[in-house]
């Protein structure tokens, strides 16, 4: 075989793995591809039942306990971002930096009951650190702004504003 | 005393010794080559050992002030404190950014070094080019460091106690991972800068993808090393039962490692064939490109990550200007000289470098795979503001399928020959390790109920067992006398060996990884002297204790695990309480018999009464898990075999009459 035909397959062959990998990407991009949410968004804009999405906004003061099944423990807490606020359950150890009043972001799906079950929780390694999707959710809502100062306290994210459904 | 002698000031000025030195090794060289000047081509090993011993004091003196507690330095203030263990006062001067920065600098130096010292048979010119393109990095990131990362910063008045470390990081594993992940990306500076001299020297041919492969080796072998560390501590101090997140840091050390693994496959078709020459050059350019993008994007905060360090928009402009000079610059001298390198071998599509241009088709796939997925939620974030995040079921989706492709020419790719490969006989050594492999893709189905993990197990079988075969083909082994055997088995060289241990590594890794996908978990909330039964095992929960640590208050649990009645192990997690952070830290316990791991961890209870205790714990079943690490230390061994190889020292006139004398 001639050079110049033997580099020709060799592209040819590129340019189709190169093909392959594209559709790959684009596949898996549709399928898989996580939005972040911020509750009230999640609330005024619901996605289609069982889409995972990641949720972000700050744990309401007091708000967790926890449920048993069979000795499993569920954490049960809520997630807001001061516009509205979305209870989450979580079967798992909740990260050790997870704290009531603080930023977290919740992995998983929306259910009928407007309950979100999480498969993961992330809470970052810094306490005064906030997820940046948490502040830039927090400031939309227009709850907080960095401008400011920091980050309101804890306990005033109990009183929450129901939205209207 | 030395720490008057070594003080941060001293530091500060060997620092900027090294930068001008660095500087010097740079010009003075490759002005040299210009006006073929032998003398001033002779200066470039010199001033690479004085950069690299003005970095070592620099080095010196940065751990000195963390060993005395200088709480002065303001590196040492936000990182150290008194009453943190000596082992992490010394390897927490990496732990941060400035520090990590110095040791980046200072590995760089040090392969400098050793490059001058082991290049003593080439070429008077390329050698002056090659240690010149190391010194010119250098300088860049001792002027990145000087600049905009200056560990030696005083901080006045100073404070009579430190701000103490990320309780997360005082762990030996992450003590030793950087350093060694370090020096695999720094190690692809080498071949980099070989191959920017080749181009301007204008030659590459088979002596050069000699030198330049055994440099590869190194820096693949201790970068795979490096991964390996890291994926071990994130599963065993996370506690998530997890070992590959991937996390954009992770990816990060990913991308080098795959167009790595394809640079080493390509120079050897051009040490063996003075093929694929071109293609080398710009492997060898992009995977030092990939390996500086990788750690200081990440470091400059621009993709968002757990290991990110504060981060500085001047250090971010400052590390795409240096990326933007050592790479684009490569780049642009490629463009300009690659069309003049002539190329000669010539091998027909069934030869083992057809198996090797596969190979780097397919692992250069998964590198534009992984980029994408790491690159595309920053990229999206900035063009509409939409925040999303790409994780395991896009990458499981988008790689496993090129994987397999892959496992499929590492089975077959070694077995045939250079130049043109025998069909025939190539089936012949691969049938009856194919045949065994086909019923273990059913055993791993019936395990697992999913057809591309099981596929891949009986690649992963077929993978191993051809390399026993073509072994055992090689030794002739019950059809020659013993003696005839073994002294074949001492013949054979090196690399054949280290090919082989390297591919079986990934294929074990693989293993592990598919088994890891059998995993079993539990959690529960439970009273002392509760029994939880999970993948055959009985886990009870005997006690709870407190005990004092160095620097934290530690609650472990302890857990009997037994089968069937037989008692196994005794498990303890615990969580660590540091004061100082206010930071709880889980301490997972594992116990594994090297084909599955037992993973226990202690979480907090809020339900917990005084009159009925209880404690959370999670627990794992994880087949296969230790599989992971093993593979990657053997993928490792594999490559330092390959640098003992006798091929890699011909040539080598010091070395050669070494020989003679013995």
């Amino acid at each position: 075989m001639k050079r110049k035909t033997k580099r020709l397959w060799i592209v040819l062959g590129a340019m189709i793995c190169f093909a392959l990998a594209i559709t790959l990407i684009l596949s898996a991009f549709s399928n898989n591809l996580v939005y972040f949410k911020a509750p009230s968004q999640l609330i005024n804009h619901p996605t289609a039942k069982g889409t995972t999405i990641r949720l972000g906004g700050m744990v309401v003061a007091n708000s967790l306990h926890y449920s048993h099944h069979d000795q499993t423990p569920t954490a049960e807490f809520k997630v807001t971002d001061g516009q509205a606020a979305i209870e989450v359950h979580y079967t798992g150890i909740l990260p050790d930096l997870f704290r009531e009043g603080q930023s977290v972001i919740a992995i998983g799906s929306l259910d009928q009951n407007n309950i979100f079950t999480a498969n993961e929780v992330l809470a970052k390694h810094d306490e005064t650190y906030m997820p940046k999707e948490v502040a830039e959710a927090l400031q939309k809502s227009g709850k907080w702004d960095p401008k400011f100062g920091p980050p309101p306290d804890a306990d005033t994210w109990d009183h929450m504003v129901k939205p209207k459904q | 005393m030395i720490s008057k002698i070594l003080s941060p000031e001293f530091g500060h000025f060997t620092l900027a010794l090294a930068c001008c030195l660095a500087g010097a090794q740079f010009i003075i060289p490759l002005m040299g080559s210009k006006v073929k000047n032998n003398r001033l081509m002779a200066l470039a090993s010199p001033l690479a050992w004085g950069q690299f011993f003005a970095l070592a004091l620099a080095f010196a003196c940065l751990i000195t002030a963390a060993i005395t507690d200088d709480f002065s330095v303001q590196n040492i203030l936000q990182n150290s404190a008194a009453d943190k263990p000596l082992l992490y006062k010394i390897t927490g001067v990496w732990g941060n950014h400035e520090g990590s920065i110095l040791l980046w600098a200072f590995i760089l130096a040090f392969f400098g070094a050793i490059v001058s010292a082991y290049s003593e048979h080439l070429p008077l010119s390329l050698r002056a080019k090659v240690i010149a393109i190391m010194g010119g990095s250098a300088a860049g990131f001792e002027l990145f460091c000087l600049t905009t990362s200056n560990p030696f910063l005083r901080v006045w008045p100073a404070p009579l106690d430190g701000q103490g470390m990320n309780p997360l990081l005082q762990d030996p594993g992450l003590a030793f991972h950087p350093p060694i992940l370090y020096m695999g990306y720094v190690g692809f500076s080498v071949p980099f800068a070989f191959a920017v001299a080749a181009l301007l020297e204008g030659k590459v041919d088979a002596a050069w993808g000699r030198w330049v492969r055994p440099w590869t080796v190194l820096a693949w072998a201790l970068l795979t090393c490096g991964i390996a560390l890291g994926s071990w501590w994130s599963y065993y101090v996370l506690g998530w039962g997890g070992y590959w997140f991937w996390d954009p840091v992770e990816n990060a050390s990913l991308l080098p490692w795959l167009t790595g693994t394809a640079l080493l496959h390509s120079a050897l078709v051009v040490e063996k064939r003075e093929a694929l020459k071109v293609w080398t050059i710009l492997l060898a350019i992009g995977t030092f490109s990939l390996s500086l993008s990788g750690t200081f994007l990440v470091r400059s905060g621009i993709l968002n990550s757990v290991h990110a360090f504060a981060s500085d928009p001047a250090r971010g402009v400052f590390i795409l200007l240096l990326l933007a000079v050592i790479s684009g610059g490569a780049l642009l001298l490629f463009a300009w000289r690659a069309p003049t390198l002539t190329q000669t071998g010539i091998f027909t599509f069934f030869s083992r470098e057809g198996s090797i241009v596969l190979n780097n088709i397919l692992l250069c796939t998964m590198a534009a795979v992984v980029l994408t997925g790491t690159l595309y939620p920053p990229f999206i974030q900035l063009i509409n503001g939409q925040t999303l995040s790409v994780g395991k079921p896009f990458f499981d989706n988008a790689l496993i399928p090129i994987a397999l492709v892959l496992f499929l020419a590492m089975a077959i790719g070694p077995v045939i020959a250079f130049k043109k490969g025998n069909l025939k006989q190539t089936a012949k050594t691969l049938s009856v390790a194919a045949l065994i492999s086909i019923p273990c893709i059913i055993i791993a189905f019936i395990y697992l109920h999913q057809i591309l993990p099981s596929l891949a197990t009986g690649l992963c079988v077929w993978i191993i067992l051809s390399a026993c075969s073509d072994f055992i083909k090689h030794i002739a082994l019950f059809k020659t006398s013993l003696g005839n055997t073994i002294n074949r088995m001492a013949g054979l060289p090196r690399s054949f060996y280290a090919t082989y241990i390297a591919h079986i590594g990934v294929a074990i890794t693989v293993l592990g990884i598919v088994g890891m996908a059998a995993s079993q978990q539990k959690i529960v909330e439970v009273p002392i002297n509760t029994t939880i039964h999970l993948a055959g095992y009985d886990w009870t929960l005997t006690n709870i204790t407190d005990r004092q640590g160095p620097n934290y208050i530690a609650t472990e649990a302890v857990i009997k695990v037994s089968k069937d009645g037989q008692p196994i192990t005794w498990m303890v997690p615990a969580r660590h309480y540091f004061q100082r952070q206010q930071q709880v830290v889980t301490d997972v316990a594992i116990h594994t018999n090297f084909v599955s791991d037992l993973y226990a961890v202690l979480g907090d209870s809020k339900n917990s009464t005084q009159a009925t205790p209880l404690f959370v714990l999670r627990l794992h079943y994880n087949p296969l898990a230790p599989w992971i690490w093993i593979g990657g230390l053997i993928m490792t061994i594999g490559g330092f075999i390959t640098l003992t190889d006798r091929r890699f020292r011909v040539g080598s006139p010091a070395h050669r009459k070494k020989a003679k004398d013995i």
